[in-house]
């Protein structure tokens, strides 16, 4: 493996969706690819995951929302990254969001998110793919 | 006991039985030896031969499977008979088909009341709530931690006020209404007696279950507010004030349902659910009450999965243990209490986005199972809700299919049609034994609170997650339109159900007026006579009575509580 160092991502479950299959899969499957995975547990506000992430100097903020409430959650994280100054800090995800509501938030700076059916191999490689090109600039 | 009599004469008997059955048996035997030489080593197509819970099956079950198991009277008996494995009724659905109830609540009580009297019209026989998650968490449509999910995946419903609207135009003498609740299941249940009690109809003839167990909230689904003990005191309380009060109502569901779709195994399922189940009636017994006072209104909830003959074999295992446990272990005399009464929903957690029209098959063919497996309800899940809150087509589909199942398959007309099978007796017999050596693993660990403590439920589901997860991206499972049979872009070109951002705003507005319009005083008059409630022991269902009537929002009964009970800290892990 070409990292530099082990990737560090902060897996989130923000909200009051108590869905956890996901968020343990991939934080389970991050874990196995050599990432330093540090996992939130459930229920958590935006600014506890902010400060988590602060806290911990995570290179990845990945959050998993089953609820239908992403639309309010991942731009109030970003935002509260950028105000920390983590604006580096890739956010990106995974749950129930419609396409065209992935499409928006990635407008708004918001990393991939992923539906349901996605392999985590894919996640994996795009958390790669993203880490190289930041170390790059 | 008498029993164990029975028992050695039984295991006298059999072994007469096989005695005299030597010669049929040595020449199945052979024959079955001949068929395994003449199959050979033909080919096998490479694919996985196990169920989707890892379980390995044989090609082909034969009599020889059955020589050792337990006589056809004892095992499995006849329908509405002990110990129920064909069915908990005598006549099942020719008497009375199934409930087609549809789990559905969003945005507000007034479009959700428009949803249900649209269901009713379309011929569903039962309303099933589905409650946002503030509400499941137990927090007010204004309150700061639901902000953005407000309505969004159920109905938000913060008093009486809203409880109300929900059923307003409704008969709540008439239809039952089940509903999804558990964390704060206490004090929904209590905004929906006062809200019949509107209506003029009083607890006695309310007809409907409340989800209500909180063991499996700390296990697999996650809605939970107070820590065990305290939680566990609010159902034992509800056991015991539905047994007096509102004697055909169920104040539980105990629900495997989300331990399934969290990522167990059918044994998995059936063994954390029963086990469940049981640990509520023994807190019943601990706390003073006679168990046929409380047993025979405990219902169950599990999930139908895709593995056809395993979960039909799950329902019929899941009556024979329960029965056997409630009259051997507890010592239940009514048979009403021996009696394991279900509601089935299909499982979501098998249904894809791409090609999403696919999920109405895999729907079908749980649903089928379910009837097989003699489900007393069921929820069919719509083919659009992996990717959001179904719309009014794909939820009036997923009905069709029940109806069609119901009245044009032919599968209501015979009682567990299945049964005799070599197969699905053997798996039947198989789940049971599985589940019982979970029974034991669990007791090992000190009981069913102290292994959610440890977090051992919660490993053992996530472990089960992993295993289906790395099948699949392995491709030895195959996903039809996810690991085969993919199409096109993969670009998924389906309508969905949005909720407007409005709603939070709508109940901030309805929230505020309340609050102006109430009783003031008679609200903090209710809520401190709950706290000393809670301080004390007695029941705590007249107290939150009470507050429901004074108009007291549920995160303010909740609070009260809280203050009392503390809150409950999960063990973090993956």
């Amino acid at each position: 493996m070409s990292d530099s160092r082990n990737i560090r991502v902060l897996v989130a479950k923000p909200g009051l969706d108590g869905h956890d299959r996901g968020a343990k899969v991939i934080a389970a499957a991050f874990r196995d690819a050599g990432f330093e995975v540090i996992y939130t547990g459930l229920h958590q506000t935006p600014e506890m995951i902010v400060s988590a992430a602060v806290q911990e100097d995570v290179d990845v903020v990945a959050m998993s929302i089953l609820s239908g409430a992403h639309m309010t959650l991942f731009p109030r994280v970003k935002a509260l990254l950028d105000e920390a100054g983590a604006d580096d800090v890739l956010l990106t995800g995974g749950g129930i969001i419609p396409e065209e509501d992935a499409a928006a938030l990635e407008a708004q700076g918001i990393g991939r998110l992923f539906g349901p059916g996605t392999s985590t191999e894919d996640a994996i490689g795009y958390v790669r793919e993203w880490f190289a090109q930041r170390e790059r600039a | 006991m008498s029993t164990t009599e029975k028992d050695v004469t039984t295991a006298a008997e059999l072994a007469a039985e096989l005695r005299a059955r030597e010669g049929e048996v040595a020449e199945l035997k052979a024959r079955l030896e001949a068929w395994e030489a003449a199959v050979g080593d033909t080919p096998q197509r490479e694919a996985l031969f196990t169920t989707i819970s890892g379980r390995e099956l044989k090609p082909l079950y034969t009599p020889l499977d059955r020589i050792e198991a337990e006589r056809y009277d004892e095992a499995v008996g006849f329908p509405g008979e002990f110990p129920f494995t064909r069915g908990p009724y005598t006549t099942m659905y020719r008497t009375r088909l199934w409930t087609m109830r549809q789990f559905a609540g969003f945005a507000t009580a007034k479009e959700t009341n428009q949803r249900y009297k649209y269901l009713l019209n379309h011929g569903q026989t039962g309303l099933s709530v589905a409650f946002d998650f503030p509400t499941l968490m137990g927090y007010d449509s204004d309150h700061p931690r639901s902000l953005g999910e407000v309505g969004v995946c159920g109905v938000a419903i913060s008093s009486l006020a809203d409880m109300e609207t929900l059923f307003d135009g409704i008969p709540l003498d008439q239809v039952s209404v089940s509903m999804t609740i558990n964390g704060p299941a206490i004090i929904l249940f209590c905004f929906y007696v006062a809200a019949a009690e509107k209506q003029g109809v009083t607890p006695e003839i309310l007809r409907g279950t409340v989800q209500n167990d909180i063991l499996k909230e700390y296990q697999a689904q996650h809605a939970w507010i107070f820590p065990p003990e305290p939680a566990l005191r609010c159902i034992v309380d509800m056991f015991s004030w539905c047994s007096g009060h509102a004697p055909k109502y169920n104040p539980i569901s105990i629900s495997g349902y989300h331990i399934r779709e969290a990522g167990a195994t059918a044994a998995q399922e059936l063994a954390f659910t029963l086990r469940n189940g049981f640990e509520y009636v023994e807190r019943g017994i601990a706390a003073g009450l006679d168990v046929d006072s409380f047993a025979p209104r405990l219902s169950f909830f599990f999930d139908v999965h895709n593995d056809f003959f395993e979960e039909i074999a799950k329902f019929r295992a899941a009556r024979r243990i329960w029965a056997r446990g409630m009259r051997e272990r507890y010592g239940a005399k009514n048979p009403e209490s021996w009696r394991l009464r279900t509601h089935a929903q299909t499982a979501g957690v098998s249904l894809t986005a791409q090609q999403p029209e696919n999920n109405i098959v895999r729907v079908a063919y749980q649903a089928m199972a379910a009837a097989l497996g003699g489900t007393q309800s069921l929820h069919t899940n719509s083919m659009d809700e992996t990717l959001a809150l179904p719309t009014e087509k794909a939820v009036r589909i997923a009905l069709r299919t029940q109806q069609i199942l119901a009245f044009e398959s032919g599968v209501t007309n015979t009682i567990d049609p299945l049964a005799g099978s070599y197969f699905l007796e053997t798996l039947t017999d198989e789940l049971e034994r599985d589940a019982l050596e979970i029974f034991d693993e669990i007791d090992e660990l000190g009981g069913v609170v102290p292994a959610i403590e440890t977090g051992w439920f919660q490993q053992e589901i996530a472990a089960a997650a992993m295993r289906q997860q790395r099948e699949i991206e392995a491709d030895e499972r195959v996903v039809v339109g996810v690991n085969d049979f993919e199409e096109g872009s993969g670009k998924i070109e389906i309508d969905v159900l949005r909720i407007d951002a409005s709603v939070e705003e709508k109940q901030r507005a309805h929230m505020a007026e309340l609050r102006e319009r109430r009783d003031e005083a008679e609200v903090q008059r209710t809520l401190s006579a709950l706290g000393e409630a809670c301080r004390g022991s007695d029941n705590l269902v007249p107290r939150i009575l009470d507050c429901a009537r004074a108009y007291c929002t549920l995160y303010e009964i909740r609070h009260a509580m809280e203050e009392v009970f503390g809150s409950y800290k999960e063990p973090v892990f993956f």
